[in-house]
């Protein structure tokens, strides 16, 4: 019975965590769907996201849900801001450009919050009553249980948008074929920045989500929680949006069996090793299109 | 921007046409690749419901000027006025909202979304409602939505394609895949429509239909139509106007019995004789 409850509390952890993944690979596989790039300056986003809401709900005293908002708001004009002022200017270079570029900016990114914030973690305080629910033998914390509904939305929402408005399909066509969007009319340019907003706005999201699991902010919380969040993307197929959903939940799953195990010094090990083994046997992920060169 | 100069007039535009702004209009237009010029001295008018064909040799430069009238390629000279307005600096879509719109050679539909999703792409300029309208539900949402859908129906209606608006475009069979295609042009409300080889592929019969298909696209839209085609009994079936293009220059313009026998082109098509 208690190998049994100790399973069903680590898949709960689980899924706190993937759908933090989650959120965050719907970035980079948006991203990379619409300009094969690999954004690597998008774990540093949620960083920037982190200190928002740390500086709302600390230094101002905010209720939870405008450091919510204030977070969102900020990592959606930051990722914007990024696109059109780092990644637009070599929109015709090579792609191996852009991806330096993308480096370049984490380390900016994590560079600047250091000097403004300083190295030392700001701890956030708690910010949601943690008395967990019980449900028989399982108590399920609060902070999993809002995690997982919020994610949750924004990704119904987000579905909404991609499959049901002229914006979501503008994005499915031009990550299909740029050139044929653009003859039909579509604005590439709009539709790049709006892409970057979107998963610059779920990064948002999961930057405040995953204060609520580890409430401090520090200026290289970005760069594992991406790496990982990347790894979910491969996993999923990377330019899949379904894919990077069950990449991100698939990814949490592996984290907490891993620890429930009792091998959580291996957690991170795990992880990368699932990226060796799907770029081995699957390199297009579970969801992702075959690769096929445009002639 | 509209220049109001007096060329000296190439056009063969229908006396129907005549007296109002041309649709299109090349003044001398060329591009270089490398030195290499592609296309020169191409002077066209295009009138507002007129059909014209471009034929040519292989490599006569053809594409390039669908390529340089949508401003994929930008011009080394001359002037490209759509509606009598430069398209100068113009963007690929800004040129598509004027009013051009094109199919492709090789089919370019947006293979993994359905038939319905391809042809609202081409509506998507006439919608304007913003993210939070479509997030919150909003009754503008809910009313350009279904104004836009009743739009695709009637579209795929007129070509016989409203039993198959949940398909994916790419598992449709080639023809429907080269209407479809016509059709999403279609819905970007364009004033000409530029037809890259349209019959590729067809057996006389579907020829035959897609003869009829461009000449009910014209009378029914009121449009301009240019096609690009290697098929004669097409071209000379339903164009007004022919220009004939080699080695990126203009050899001959005229009607469809002008250009049948014009000795210039049979050269171009056929070789010199006694050579």
């Amino acid at each position: 019975m208690s190998v049994f409850t100790t399973i069903i509390k680590q898949l709960i952890n689980g899924l706190q965590s993937g759908s933090i993944y989650a959120l965050v690979a719907l970035g980079y596989s948006m991203v990379y769907g619409i300009i094969m790039l690999l954004n690597f300056a998008h774990g540093d986003v949620i960083m920037v996201g982190a200190y928002i809401a740390w500086m709302m709900m600390a230094r101002f005293a905010a209720n939870p849900i405008i450091a919510l908002i204030a977070a969102v708001i900020g990592c959606t004009v930051l990722g914007v801001l990024i696109e059109k002022a780092a990644y637009k200017p070599l929109r015709q270079s090579p792609r191996i450009s852009l991806l330096i570029t993308a480096i370049g900016v984490s380390y900016f990114l994590e560079n600047v919050a250091q000097l403004v914030f300083g190295a030392n973690a700001h701890v956030i305080p708690t910010f949601i009553d943690d008395t967990p629910i019980q449900l028989g033998q399982i108590a399920i914390p609060t902070t999993a249980l809002i995690t997982v509904i919020v994610a949750g939305i924004s990704m119904v929402a987000l579905n909404v948008l991609v499959k049901k408005t002229r914006m979501g399909k503008a994005m499915r066509a031009v990550s299909e074929d740029a050139g044929a969007a653009q003859l039909m009319g579509i604005n590439i340019n709009n539709t790049i920045s709006f892409t970057f907003a979107v998963g610059s706005a779920l990064a948002g999201i999961g930057s405040v989500l995953y204060c609520c699991a580890y409430p401090k902010a520090t200026p290289t919380m970005g760069s594992m929680l991406g790496l990982k969040a990347f790894v979910a993307a491969v996993l999923g197929g990377i330019g899949s949006i379904p894919g990077a959903m069950a990449g991100g939940f698939a990814i949490g799953i592996a984290e907490a069996l891993v620890s429930s195990a009792g091998l959580s010094e291996w957690k991170d090990g795990v992880v990368f090793a699932i990226l060796i083994v799907v770029l081995l046997v699957k390199p297009t992920g579970l969801m992702g299109r075959p690769m096929t060169e445009k002639v | 921007m509209n220049k109001l100069v007096k060329e000296p007039s190439y056009n063969l535009i229908p006396e129907r046409d005549l007296g109002k702004t041309p649709i299109l209009e090349c003044r001398r237009i060329g591009i270089d690749f490398g030195g290499l010029s592609a296309v020169d001295e191409f002077t066209i008018a295009i009138g507002r419901t007129e059909i014209c064909g471009i034929i040519g040799p292989n490599g006569a430069g053809k594409t390039t000027i669908f390529n340089l009238l949508t401003n994929v390629y930008r011009p080394t000279r001359g002037s490209i006025l759509v509606n009598g307005v430069d398209t100068l600096g113009m963007t690929t879509d800004e040129v598509n909202r004027r009013g051009v719109a094109r199919t492709f050679q090789n089919i370019r539909l947006f293979k993994d979304l359905t038939v319905e999703e391809n042809v609202l792409i081409g509506l998507h300029n006439s919608m304007n409602y913003s993210v939070a309208s479509s997030m919150l539900r909003l009754p503008k949402y809910w009313k350009q939505e279904k104004e836009a859908r009743e739009r695709v129906r009637e579209l795929l209606h007129i070509f016989h394609m409203e039993n198959m608006t949940a398909q994916q475009a790419g598992s449709l069979p080639y023809g429907a895949q080269r209407r479809l295609e016509i059709v999403r042009s279609l819905a970007t409300n364009p004033g000409i429509l530029l037809l890259d080889e349209p019959a590729a592929g067809m057996n006389p019969s579907e020829t035959a239909e897609l003869m009829e298909t461009i000449r009910k696209i014209r009378d029914e839209f009121h449009i301009a139509i240019m096609l690009i085609e290697h098929d004669m009994k097409l071209v000379m079936g339903i164009c007004e106007g022919i220009a004939v293009l080699n080695y990126g220059r203009i050899i001959a313009k005229g009607t469809p019995d002008e250009i049948r026998n014009n000795p210039v082109v049979i050269e171009a098509y056929l070789g010199k004789e006694d050579e």
